[in-house]
Formats: C-alpha cells, sequence, structure tokens
C-alpha cells in the first residue's frame, strides 16, 4: 500500500500528512542546526567582505578576495600550513596503525579476565579530559620534577626542557595522542574481528597455518573495510588537527613549530578581532578538507569498493 | 565463542612457534596495561604525598609520608567548588537536551517511508564534513543570538550532533522489526505514540550509548566555554582546571602570607589532588558502564 501511496503526487501528499508525526519528530533539531550550523554557514561570506559588527553580515562592503590573499602573502601561510601538515601527517601515520595491532594482538588473548583487564586499562586514558591532560604532559615533562625527564636521565639521556624544545612539539602531541587514545580508537577493530566466523580458523589449521598465517589470511582482510572507511575520515580532516590540545601545550618557546592553522585563526579572530581575515582563514581550511575527503573517497570508491557516500 | 576459544586453547596440539608467539603477546599486553595505569596511578599517589618527597621524584611506586594537605587546600578553593557546580549543571542539561532533539530525528530518518528521507538525511549529515567556521559562528551567535555569556549558550547551539543521529539511526533501523509499525497502526497508533510508547522503551541500549558519550562529552570540554563565556562565576570545572594546570593561576585566597617557595609547592600539590577531583565521577563510572560504551562504537561501525 505505501508503496503505491509513493508513486502518484497525490497519494505522497496524502502520505505526509498521515505522517506529519515523523516531521515534527525533526523539528527542533532542524531549528537549531538552521540556527547555529547552517546560518554560520551563510556568514562564512563575511571572508569576502570588510566586516563591520554595527553594519552586519549583509551591510557590511564587499573586500573581494583580499582576505585570501592577504593569508597567502604572510609569512604565517606557510608557516602554519607546514605545522599543520607535519603535525597532522605523523598523528595519521601513528594513530592509524596502532590500534589495529592493539586489536590484532588483543584477539590472540584467551585468558578472559587477563583481557578484560587489559581492554578496561587501554580504554581508560580516552576519559581524561583535554586539560587534564596537558596538565599532566607539562607536569611529567618538566625539567626540575617530572618523571620523564627523569627516567630518561636515568637511562643516560638527558633531554633538557622538553616544553621549551620546538623539534620535540610533534613527537610529544603525537605520542600522548597515542597513549591517550590507541585502546579506544581500537574497539571497532574489536568488534569487527568477534564477528569472523570461528569455522575459517579451523579449516585453516586443518591446513597446518600457524598463528602467523592466520592473521594474514583470516584477521587483516577482514579487517580492510573498516580501515577504509576510518582512513577516509580521517584524511577528511587532516587539515583540522584538534584545536584544543595544540592550543593548550603552546608557549613561547615552542610557537614556532606549535602554531596551527586553527589556534593562528583563533587569535587572529577572536583576540585582535580581525573577523574577516580569521573568516577567510578557517575558509581555506574547510575547503581544502572538503577536497581531500571527495578525492579519498571517490580513489577509494574506484580502487576498493569501500566509500563513505 | 567461547567453545571456539577453548579450541584454540587446547584442542589443536600447540607448536612451539606458537607458544614462543603467546609469550610475546602477553609480554607486550603486560607492558601496554602498565604503561597505560602507571601515569594515571602515579597522580593518585602524589596527590596524598609529602609534596617535597613528590618534587624530588622520590615517590613513585606508593605513597610516602601520606598526606591531605592538598585536598584540605582543594576544599577551600570557591572557584573549583564553583565550577564543578557548573558542570554538572551543563553536563545534566546537556545530555538531556542532546537526547531530547537527536534520538527522534534519528527515528525519523530510519524509517524508510518518510517522504523526503534523502534530502533530510542530507541536511542532518553534511556538516559532519563542512562547517561556517569558528568566527562565522561566533558572530552569529553574539550579534545574531546575543548568546554571549549565558546558560543557554553552553547547552543549546551544539547539542545536535550528526554522528549521533548515524549511530542511533543505525539502530532503529537493525533492531526494530518493521512489522511492528505495521501492526501498530492496524491498531490505530499514530507516529508519535510510537515513538514514545514503543520506540523508547525498546532502545534503552541506545540511550545509554548517547547519554554516556553526550554526559562524557559535556563533563570534558572546555572549548565552547573559552569562547563564548565571559564572567568567571559561570565558568565550568575545566576552565578552573586549565587555570590552575596549564596557566598557574593559583587561588590567591588559599595562599595568602605564603612566601613565594611555599605558594609554589602547594600550587604543585594542588594540581595531584585537582586532576582526582575532576577526572573521578568519570573513571570511577566506566568500568561499570563500558559495555554501553563499546556497544555505541560497535552500532556506529555498521554501515547503514
Amino acid at each position: 500500500m505505501e508503496r503505491r501511496a509513493l508513486r502518484s503526487g497525490r497519494f505522497t501528499w496524502e502520505h505526509i500528512r498521515r505522517n506529519w508525526g515523523l516531521y515534527l519528530l525533526m523539528l527542533p533539531a532542524m531549528a537549531i542546526f538552521i540556527c547555529f550550523t547552517y546560518l554560520p554557514m551563510y556568514g562564512v561570506i563575511i571572508a569576502f567582505k570588510d566586516f563591520k559588527p554595527a553594519r552586519g553580515i549583509w551591510g557590511s562592503a564587499w573586500a573581494g578576495l583580499k582576505y585570501f590573499e592577504r593569508y597567502f602573502n604572510s609569512y604565517m601561510f606557510t608557516n602554519t600550513i607546514v605545522n599543520t601538515l607535519v603535525i597532522s601527517l605523523y598523528t595519521l601515520a601513528a594513530t592509524f596503525p596502532l590500534p589495529i595491532l592493539l586489536a590484532l594482538m588483543c584477539n590472540q588473548m584467551y585468558a578472559r579476565r587477563f583481557k578484560k583487564f587489559f581492554q578496561v586499562s587501554t580504554y581508560l586514558p580516552h576519559f581524561i579530559s583535554t586539560v587534564v591532560m596537558c596538565g599532566m604532559i607539562i607536569m611529567f615533562l618538566s625539567p626540575s620534577s617530572g618523571m620523564i625527564p627523569k627516567l630518561l636521565s636515568l637511562a643516560g639521556i638527558q633531554t633538557g626542557d622538553l616544553m621549551g624544545n620546538a623539534g620535540a612539539f610533534s613527537s610529544i602531541y603525537v605520542w600522548t595522542e597515542v597513549w591517550q587514545h590507541v585502546g579506544w580508537d581500537s574497539i571497532m577493530y574489536i568488534a569487527a574481528l568477534s564477528a569472523i566466523d570461528p569455522q575459517l580458523y579451523e579449516a585453516a589449521e586443518v591446513d597446518g597455518a600457524n598463528k602467523w598465517q592466520k592473521i594474514g589470511a583470516i584477521d587483516i582482510p577482514m579487517l580492510v573495510p573498516t580501515m577504509v572507511t576510518l582512513f577516509i575520515l580521517r584524511c577528511g580532516s587532516l587539515l583540522g588537527v584538534g584545536f584544543e590540545k595544540v592550543y593548550l601545550l603552546q608557549n613561547d618557546l615552542n610557537i614556532a613549530r606549535s602554531e596551527i592553522i586553527s589556534t593562528y585563526l583563533y587569535k587572529m579572530g577572536l583576540k585582535s578581532n580581525q573577523y574577516s581575515y580569521s573568516a577567510a582563514i578557517g575558509l581555506f581550511n574547510n575547503v581544502v578538507n572538503f577536497v581531500i575527503l571527495i578525492l579519498v573517497n571517490g580513489i577509494s570508491k574506484k580502487i576498493s569498493d569501500t566509500s563513505l557516500f | 565463542m567461547s567453545t571456539a576459544a577453548a579450541k584454540h586453547g587446547n584442542h589443536i596440539r600447540k607448536t612451539s612457534a606458537d607458544r614462543t608467539f603467546d609469550i610475546i603477546i602477553y609480554t607486550v599486553a603486560a607492558l601496554m596495561t602498565l604503561i597505560a595505569l602507571y601515569p594515571m596511578y602515579f597522580i593518585v599517589i602524589a596527590s596524598i604525598s609529602d609534596p617535597n618527597l613528590v618534587a624530588r621524584g622520590d615517590v613513585l611506586l606508593w605513597p610516602k609520608r601520606f598526606s591531605l594537605e592538598g585536598y584540605q587546600y582543594l576544599f577551600s578553593m570557591g572557584n573549583l567548588w564553583r565550577g564543578y557546580g557548573n558542570t554538572v549543571l551543563y553536563t545534566l542539561a546537556g545530555t538531556l537536551i542532546m537526547l531530547a532533539v537527536n534520538i527522534p530525528v534519528a527515528y525519523s530518518l530510519s524509517r524508510k517511508d518518510l517522504v523526503g528521507r534523502g534530502f533530510f538525511t542530507f541536511f542532518f549529515i553534511f556538516p559532519m564534513f563542512f562547517g561556517g567556521g569558528l568566527i562565522p559562528t561566533f558572530i552569529i551567535l553574539n550579534n545574531t543570538f546575543n548568546m554571549v555569556d549565558t546558560f543557554r549558550v553552553m547547552v543549546l547551539p551544539f547539542s545536535v550532533i550528526s554522528y549521533y543521529i548515524v549511530v542511533a539511526r543505525t539502530f532503529f533501523q537493525t533492531s526494530l522489526p518493521g512489522e511492528l509499525w505495521d501492526a501498530a497502526q492496524i491498531d490505530g497508533c499514530g507516529n508519535l505514540r510510537y515513538f514514545f510508547q514503543v520506540v523508547l522503551p525498546l532502545s534503552k541500549a541506545i540511550l545509554a550509548v548517547i547519554a554516556l558519550w553526550a554526559a562524557v562529552g559535556h563533563w570534558n570540554s572546555y572549548f565552547n566555554a573559552m569562547i563564548y563565556l565571559r564572567s568567571p562565576e559561570k565558568y565550568p570545572l575545566q576552565l578552573v582546571m586549565r587555570n590552575i594546570l596549564i596557566n598557574n593561576e593559583m587561588a590567591a585566597s588559599a595562599m595568602t602570607g605564603s612566601a613565594a617557595a611555599d605558594i609554589n609547592r602547594k600550587a604543585n600539590l594542588i594540581k595531584y589532588g585537582a586532576i582526582v577531583v575532576s577526572s573521578l565521577p568519570i573513571m570511577t563510572m566506566y568500568p561499570f558502564v563500558q559495555k554501553y560504551f563499546n556497544q555505541g562504537v560497535m552500532i556506529g561501525a555498521l554501515k547503514g
């Protein structure tokens, strides 16, 4: 009955009227999204204007590409892009494969209690807030009282002030990120592995496969779709390195390597009130992210048949 | 699954290569557990030890010269507790609003007979991949809605989360049999009554997942508060924590009359205790509700 209703215009209208409740259920969220998410997307036109708060978004005079040119020509352009890319590619290289390894490992453990304890322990750091995490990083790396310089000096490595060392910034960011999220990020892979039919393993054993061979021939191929989906998503936010953690770890000594697009944009926009300039940087950033996402998604559709949309 | 595990463990005779494999796996896992837990354990023992010994690096494995001095100072810090109260408020209100706006959308989108389903799905998913950005959002919230430095800015504007909608929609699609709605219709049950009296009671698992995610998100976030709040008496816990941990701003009230060296010592003392106090609710809750958290991630992993 419903299929027939959908076919002709009059019945479609009838069907909408009978199901008005479904639209009512969406109404609050739609109103919120229009006001606070879609309206700002329209507000992005201030990137092409000389925004004056008194004259409003529409009333401000057009400025063309002035603010984009200013960003592309400023010395902060290369600086922020390079820093952002270094941190994000380094993060991707470390935090993408490690959860897969962890999941493969977890899948090989048969001591149930130990496995459970192992999982809960590795998930736990995920729930530490960014502020507390950064506070811990600064305390643990402190050259006078931190435990990490102490441990390293026992091993004969003198580190000096790591938080003040611009060259160490990306490594500090990435490896603390691994510590905090590797367990949590492995959950999806563990779920995918637990869905594997045990008969596959039995068949492989009959054929005389050892554990390494079973991982290579069964586990990893089964994880590929999950890997591809997560990889596309990660690529879509390459220029979107988390503001929150970088901003808190920044200081005057490491700023040369820690000023990324989002922190620079925040300082320009809300600290020195250069709204249009900052909106232009933000728009540039979002467009690049979006294009990368579409590209990677398209490529993946071609080669692996897995895609987001 | 347990029978498969048993087979792996006993039934097949282990080769020596497989035994080496097991030894490697369990050693690495034990090491990783240690690395994951030790920093958190250290914070706890440092918070109840003599701060001078902590600063010298003498406290490593267990508390030394037990002292609750840090916690005593913490209890006298008005701004920390005000922040705590604010965060509880923001978390409760914010979580309720998130449930109230995201779950109904997810249900509507899960209905295959929704006319305009493609359009609405796009409408709710697109912001996952593109947005106006920080500055336009700030201008709209500040100039159009006058929301800066209000209670509602902390709970309302960012309450629609595309990811939650996707996860809940997948849940409804996979766990509610289509015949149920057909039967309800025959009994003359409308969409709204069906949603509230049939769908919601059957969906406690997904409600728990979204509520927990939303609550943890609110509890741990500082970004929106930093951008949109001005008056310190509205600050949530995480902003107060930022002042204590990162900006090293100590509550002068707790410190009056102390010598400079002493202030420094107490500043460090307070940090450990503050971390414990601010993280305790989530950390202690997690092991009991982890089932729900993990379930949610797995629902999200299904393609819908």
